[in-house]
């Protein structure tokens, strides 16, 4: 069956995100100026506006800063997975990043340690999710 | 700057309405507030719709049904502040002088244009299935873990909301219920059953402001604007706390020190609560409470009538319904009416200043889109 969620549209800011998860790497646009390390990308660095920003792979590991199960679908393609977990993850880096924690949830718990996997949902693309750390 | 009073008021039931064009159902709640205001259509200097999802130019479309073109109009998008961004406006055309009275409402018919509530976000959220109602269940997950508040206690604003709902005649839902019917609803995102969700609703809502100095020649109680502030969240990329909505925190600061007044001189508050946590995240964000403490107001009746701080005693966005545009105004026209002391069953006694606090919206990294404070007063 074909994937039929919806999928994150790339642009020219975006694009380096998805070829480095497309090669399981999860990196953060950094500045080169004052090394803020940033989440959504941005054509400035929010912290000093320098236009010199970098991508660098970040650890791959965070904690579960919030996390609430869904049991209603907005989008067809989410029907089959009710119920299916957000998470909001708080990256070592800094940066918190909205996702889908994926796996054993039975032990899930704010502030639990998670770090990501990628699921491969095209040839193109793979979408960084998180899972229970294992050596938590 | 002159000082502006909101003199006619129009509202009607937030319910689903999609049989009528959102015109048809707007331009009386719009003659309403001016029939009431008793002014002449022809002093109207200015108007100012506020819509998320109506299309281009709401604004023009609702008041040709009333005659009143060649005026300025203006169309205001703020998601869900549209419409007190709208009254905003409002006040300072008149405020400034460009005119003596003016006009500001909203309108939205979210059952018709096929939005469910406004996501806001971007696609990347949508890749993992995140909806607004998924974001704020996370909030609430992290309030409850943060400052160990319960899911009975979240139920109990649920249950007060539905109670104060059922008082009111405007509200989309207006049945009581129980703890037991909140925590065996339908589950949305956890913990938030459907009970614990605003509504989709349709609806519109109007106020007609003139310069205090002389709405006395057309209300026996005109409400003054004591004040008014309108911010945008900051882009934040790092880490931010979920616990506090930092655009409302810092618009609350701003609110406070324009106008001299405190969170202990607001006599009843409409917040933005189109989940039930709202309520707690708001009131500590408001200053009505320190962080974390809000429930302990929850459930020591302080945010019911006759407490400390009335706290959406209208039924809220939970009860009252959410159509978007119209919500920002909805709320006004709720907090003009207790202090001209014709709120009926809800009415706060001696109620003599009133704040409406309203967000709008979500984009990636902010806090919120927007949100605009306003202190009523007489
Ligand atoms: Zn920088």
């Amino acid at each position: 069956m074909s994937y039929n969620k919806p999928l994150p549209k790339l642009d020219p800011l975006t694009t380096p995100f998805w070829e480095h998860a497309r090669r399981n790497i999860l990196a953060l646009q950094t500045c080169r100026a004052c090394n803020d390390a940033h989440l959504p990308p941005s054509p400035v660095c929010p912290k000093c506006l320098s236009t010199d920003q970098d991508w660098k792979p970040a650890s791959g590991r965070g904690v579960l800063e919030a996390y609430a199960e869904f049991h209603r679908a907005y989008w067809p393609g989410f029907n089959d997975d009710i119920p299916y977990s957000s998470a909001i993850v708080r990256l070592e880096e800094g940066p918190l990043m909205a996702t889908n924690l994926v796996g054993d949830t039975t032990n899930a718990r704010v502030g639990k340690a998670v770090e990501v996997i990628f699921d491969i949902v095209s040839p193109e693309l793979a979408l960084p999710k998180f899972r229970l750390a294992s050596d938590d | 700057m002159r000082s502006v009073s909101i003199i006619g008021t129009g509202m009607m039931r937030f319910m689903k309405r999609d049989t009528v064009n959102m015109v048809d159902f707007a331009w009386p709640i719009v003659k309403a507030a001016i029939v009431e205001a008793g002014v002449d259509p022809k002093s109207i200097g200015a108007a100012y719709c506020g819509s998320a999802a109506s299309g281009s130019m709401p604004g023009q479309r609702v008041l040709k049904r009333l005659g009143l073109t060649g005026i300025p109009i203006s169309n205001v998008e703020g998601a869900c502040s549209s419409s007190a961004i709208a009254l905003r406006h409002a006040s300072l055309a008149v405020a400034t002088g460009e005119c003596d009275v003016a006009l500001a409402f909203g309108v939205d018919q979210l059952n018709l244009s096929g939005k469910t509530l406004v996501h806001g976000t971007e696609d990347w959220d949508f890749a993992y299935g995140l909806a607004m109602p998924g974001l704020y269940a996370m909030r609430a997950q992290r309030y409850m873990y943060e400052y160990g508040v319960t899911i009975e206690q979240l139920t109990k604003i649920a249950v007060k909301s539905k109670k104060y709902g059922a008082l009111n005649p405007w509200a989309h839902f207006q049945q009581e219920v129980t703890a037991e019917q909140v925590m065996n609803a339908r589950m949305v995102a956890d913990p938030f059953t459907v009970l614990h969700c605003c509504p989709r609703s349709d609806g519109a809502s109007a106020v007609v402001v003139c310069a205090s100095d002389i709405a006395h020649r057309y209300s026996s109680k005109p409400v003054k604007i004591v004040s008014s502030v309108q911010r945008s969240g900051k882009m934040m990329t790092g880490f931010r706390d979920m616990t506090m909505p930092e655009s409302t925190q810092r618009a609350a600061r701003i609110l406070y020190e324009q106008s001299g007044l405190g969170p202990e001189d607001i006599d009843v508050c409409e917040v933005h609560d189109a989940f039930t946590v709202n309520e707690l995240l708001y009131s500590d964000a408001l200053g009505f409470s320190k962080p974390g403490e809000a429930v302990k107001l929850l459930e020591d009746g302080d945010f019911d009538i006759g407490g400390r701080i009335p706290l959406n005693i209208t039924g809220g966005l939970v009860s009252r319904g959410h159509p978007i545009g119209p919500t920002g105004i909805a709320q006004v026209v709720e907090m003009t009416h207790q202090l001209q002391g014709r709120a009926g069953k809800r009415q706060v006694e001696g109620a003599k200043l009133a704040m409406t606090h309203v967000t709008g919206g979500g984009v990636a990294g902010l806090d919120h889109g927007a949100v605009t404070i306003h202190i009523l007063g007489v």
